[in-house]
């Protein structure tokens, strides 16, 4: 059966390829369950999630727009990873950026576009990068464990949220709680009429292919790759290790608040609960998925991008709950990590037979 | 308790048992091993058998295939082709724990003990049945009384992490005899110990094969090999190039086998002498250091180094050397003292500043130390000199350049790699040293502090890392050599510094330098050794 996936585990086309469609695969069959038991063929409920989106241009373009934040939470994972920083703050970040975003968003009218798209952009990233900071400097200073400070500033950012649209950001006229709608200056602009997809995606690949030049090519990747493979050596060699992983981490945060500041000005338009959405946490998934390649980053992001609006699109027809998409994207980060350590282990899953 | 008895370990594993009647020749036969890695075959076609009660050296260079095989007889590789007989039987491991509980035990190179357990408990998680805390106390006796069988005495009590490296190697053997081990492999056991305490291994290896157990020994230093094995199989290339037995061979007839011409180590020629009248390169004043757990480990050491001068360092592991190295070269900040290059003094602490001055290090870690191993040569190489041209133009690397100057110090320095794209961790351990080596040299130093250069490399590799500690001496830099190889010393040094708890406590030049004289002295002069 599909076992016949860890015959060959060294190679590095099986690491690259054939590794993260396995664990797609793998994924699917163990998924299918929830699928059947939420009453529905999984053949057909994975036709309508991975196949009848992208038979309509609305369908392509939707994926699109789901894939945007995720090229930008992806990457950002990448950046913190690829230094040895085990961020898992990307949520928190993202959140952040929303919250900086939409703070700057609404008092840019009549600002010229793209001086507010700037100022957005900015306003973003530093939401990030102040959220990424005290682990960081916890981490830099004193070696305390940023896996767990990070995660734990996750809630403590969606709280926040609450705080401010209970409180003095309540909606002005209509009183639920989320934000006044930011200017319209503050928007990005679509790219296609009738069409949601916006100025987000170029922004994101932008800084997908930023990423990419920087950790390959420039003086300052092959620090922080170096850092990240064997901190070690690079002490030994007269790196800054410290100075680098916190660039590292706050660079990541800054992504991360982007990822926040597209939400709220390429699709929302105002600060709401539940932004976040486990976009940050997706990244996380689609970074491991990836292989810590860009490459892989965006062609993950555009996957489960098109998994989370197939879901739904696929659970009014079939009455498959939306969550689907949430049981997906969790179920592949466990399958990956178990390929991941079956690749390096060498553990061959062949029982009976095939012995000679 | 299952300590000795061969047919019940075997049945422990659950293994058809076929009682053998009569003794079967060999233990041990591998044959036709064929074991493929992409791109390299590591071993191909190995034939190696071991009799019952014989120490059989498995000799080789770095490379040759020797882990391989030993990975695949302890079940953690399933070899590609070929086939493995116990007392006749073939047999099948499909994990480590068949080969264990087949009766096979490993003592590997990096111990595999919990630092924070006793040694009871050590063995205690080993047993196959799983022991609780009341066996525990029996567990006590039968280490006591194993101990005094073997020469293994350990303290049962005693945490792991409270132990000498010779000490818990002897943990490793008492778990692999707790368990039943009749086949033991060791793999270059003797790497961590020192002649005292590899001396006592050797009478307990004999002891074990005096009741009948097989010992397979990796090695690569040849006296050891003559010292103590019956039976010797040689590696080279991933084939076997025959089976001799010891006492019927010289060292040079298994060197000649092992790399396939002769190798003679003797002191090495200089080109020109070291002028004692000359400025020194480097003034190291009251150098004061404590290690990772902040006791002192070097105490007030001073000493000059002239150019063109290779300064021995000698002394038993732990006695300073790694933080006297590391206290030089920036990676450790002194308590006290100064350094000097050139006249001008160093900041301390400082591996960018130790640099800056000329100073060059090869850590006695290497491959984790000195290299980043998923990293690949190229990138390696630049690790230092990343920062200025030619290797960056601003904010860029210029690829180009990193991999023509990585591919040129690869043919410099002999490096054997496909490209300088492969990652270090695939090289064999002298071409790791020579990557690191390459790179040190192409920053020009004026001070070379290299630590254990060629340990745990071939024959081939030694030859050559030493030739370049010679040349660098003779183009007018410093050296120093610290080393716990009182051989390689004495072949390389013009004048022998010896540590004895962080102190300086000699300071001999080569002419009347003996292994006698410094055995005597490392031991801190108050007992007499027979070292070397």
């Amino acid at each position: 059966m599909k076992l016949q996936f860890a015959e060959r585990p060294e190679r590095s086309l099986a690491r690259q390829v054939i590794l993260p469609l396995a664990a797609v695969v793998v994924t699917l069959g163990i998924t299918s369950t929830a699928v059947v038991g939420a009453g529905a063929n999984p053949l057909t409920a994975f036709r309508k999630i991975l196949f009848t989106p992208l038979s309509s241009r609305f369908g392509w373009f939707e994926m699109l727009v789901s894939a945007t934040p995720l090229i930008l939470t992806g990457t950002a994972v990448v950046v913190a990873f690829s230094c040895g920083y085990y961020s898992i703050g990307a949520e928190g970040q993202l959140t952040a950026g929303a919250i900086t975003a939409t703070w700057v968003g609404i008092r840019l009218g009549g600002w010229p576009t793209p001086l507010a798209i700037v100022a957005m952009v900015g306003a973003g990233a530093l939401g990030g990068v102040l959220w990424a900071l005290p682990p960081a400097l916890l981490r830099v200073r004193f070696g305390i464990d940023e896996v767990v400070t990070t995660l734990l500033l996750n809630p403590v950012a969606t709280l926040v949220v609450s705080g401010l649209l209970n409180g003095p950001w309540r909606n002005s006229t209509t009183h639920y709680p989320e934000s006044d709608p930011i200017a319209g200056p503050a928007r990005l602009p679509r790219l296609f009429d009738r069409s949601r997809l916006h100025l987000g995606l170029i922004l994101a690949v932008a800084v997908a292919v930023a990423v990419w030049f920087v950790l390959s090519r420039t003086v300052t990747g092959l620090r922080a790759r170096a850092i990240g493979q064997a901190a070690h050596a690079a002490r030994f060699a007269g790196l800054r290790v410290e100075r680098t992983m916190l660039g590292a981490a706050l660079a990541s945060g800054a992504i991360a608040g982007l990822a926040g500041m597209n939400d709220v000005a390429g699709t929302q338009f105002k600060l709401s609960e539940g932004l976040a959405d486990g976009k940050g946490y997706t990244g996380i998934v689609i970074a491991t998925l990836a292989g810590l390649t860009i490459v892989g980053v965006v062609g993950g992001a555009i996957l489960l991008g098109l998994v989370k609006m197939g879901s739904t699109s696929a659970s009014r027809s079939l009455g498959v709950p939306s969550q689907i998409a949430e049981i997906i994207t969790g179920c592949l980060l466990l399958v990956t990590v178990a390929l991941m350590v079956l690749k390096r282990y060498r553990i061959r899953l062949v029982r009976g037979g095939g012995r000679r | 308790m299952s300590t000795a008895d061969p047919a019940q370990a075997v049945a422990a594993g659950g293994e058809p048992t076929e009682h053998p009647g009569s003794p079967p020749a060999a233990a041990v036969r591998m044959s036709g091993i064929v074991k493929r890695f992409p791109g390299v075959v590591a071993n191909d076609g190995v034939d190696f058998a071991a009799a019952l009660g014989e120490v059989h050296a498995l000799l080789g260079e770095n490379g040759a295939g020797k882990s391989t095989l030993s990975n695949i007889l302890t079940g953690l590789y399933r070899p590609d082709e070929g086939r493995i007989e116990l007392d006749g039987r073939a047999v099948h491991f499909d994990s480590p724990r068949d080969a264990l509980a087949a009766g096979i035990g490993m003592v590997h190179q990096h111990f595999r003990l919990v630092p924070t357990f006793t040694v009871a408990e050590n063995v205690a998680l080993a047993d196959p049945h799983g022991i609780g805390r009341r066996q525990v106390r029996h567990l006590r006796q039968e280490l006591a009384a194993m101990g005094a069988h073997y020469g293994l005495a350990v303290d049962p009590d005693a945490r792991v992490w409270q132990l000498s490296v010779g000490e818990q190697q002897r943990v490793e053997l008492l778990k692999a005899l707790h368990r039943g081990a009749r086949v033991l492999i060791l793999d270059e056991p003797t790497a961590v110990l020192t002649p005292q305490e590899a001396d006592a291994l050797f009478v307990t290896l004999r002891a074990m094969v005096a009741e009948g157990r097989t010992v397979v020994f990796i090695s690569h230093k040849l006296h050891e090999v003559k010292a103590v094995s019956d039976r010797v199989t040689v590696l080279r290339h991933g084939r076997t190039v025959g089976t001799v037995d010891t006492a019927s061979c010289t060292t040079t007839d298994l060197a000649r086998l092992m790399v396939g011409r002769d190798v003679v180590f003797r002191r090495a020629e200089r080109a020109h002498p070291v002028d004692p009248a000359a400025a020194p390169l480097m003034r190291v004043r009251g150098v004061s250091a404590v290690n990772h757990r902040g006791q002192p480990a070097v105490r007030q050491a001073g000493f000059e180094l002239r150019p063109g001068e290779i300064l021995g360092v000698a002394g038993v592991a732990g006695n300073g050397q790694r933080e006297l190295a590391e206290a030089i070269t920036g990676m450790r900040r002194p308590t006290a003292g100064s350094i000097e290059v050139g006249g001008s003094p160093v900041r301390l602490g400082s591996v960018r500043a130790a640099h800056a001055a000329g100073i060059a290090h090869v850590p006695e870690d290497r491959l984790h130390t000195g290299l980043a191993p998923s990293l690949s040569i190229a990138s390696n190489v630049v690790l230092t000199a990343y920062r200025r041209p030619p290797a960056s133009r601003g904010p860029f690397l210029d690829r180009g350049y990193i991999r023509r100057h990585a591919t040129e110090l690869m043919s410099r320095f002999d490096v054997r790699a496909p490209g300088p794209d492969t990652p270090v961790r695939l090289l064999s351990g002298g071409n790791v040293q020579k990557v690191l080596l390459g790179r040190e040299f192409a920053s020009d130093p004026k001070v070379l502090v290299a630590a254990s250069p060629t340990r745990g490399l071939d024959v081939g590799a030694i030859e050559t890392v030493r030739r370049l500690l010679v040349q660098a001496a003779d183009e007018g830099r410093g050296v120093l050599l610290i080393s716990e190889d009182l051989e390689e010393i004495l072949a390389l040094s013009d004048r022998v510094l010896v540590l004895y708890e962080g102190r300086i406590v000699g300071d001999v030049p080569a002419a009347d330098a003996t292994a006698e004289r410094l055995g005597l002295l490392m031991g801190g002069g108050a007992v007499s050794r027979d070292v070397g």
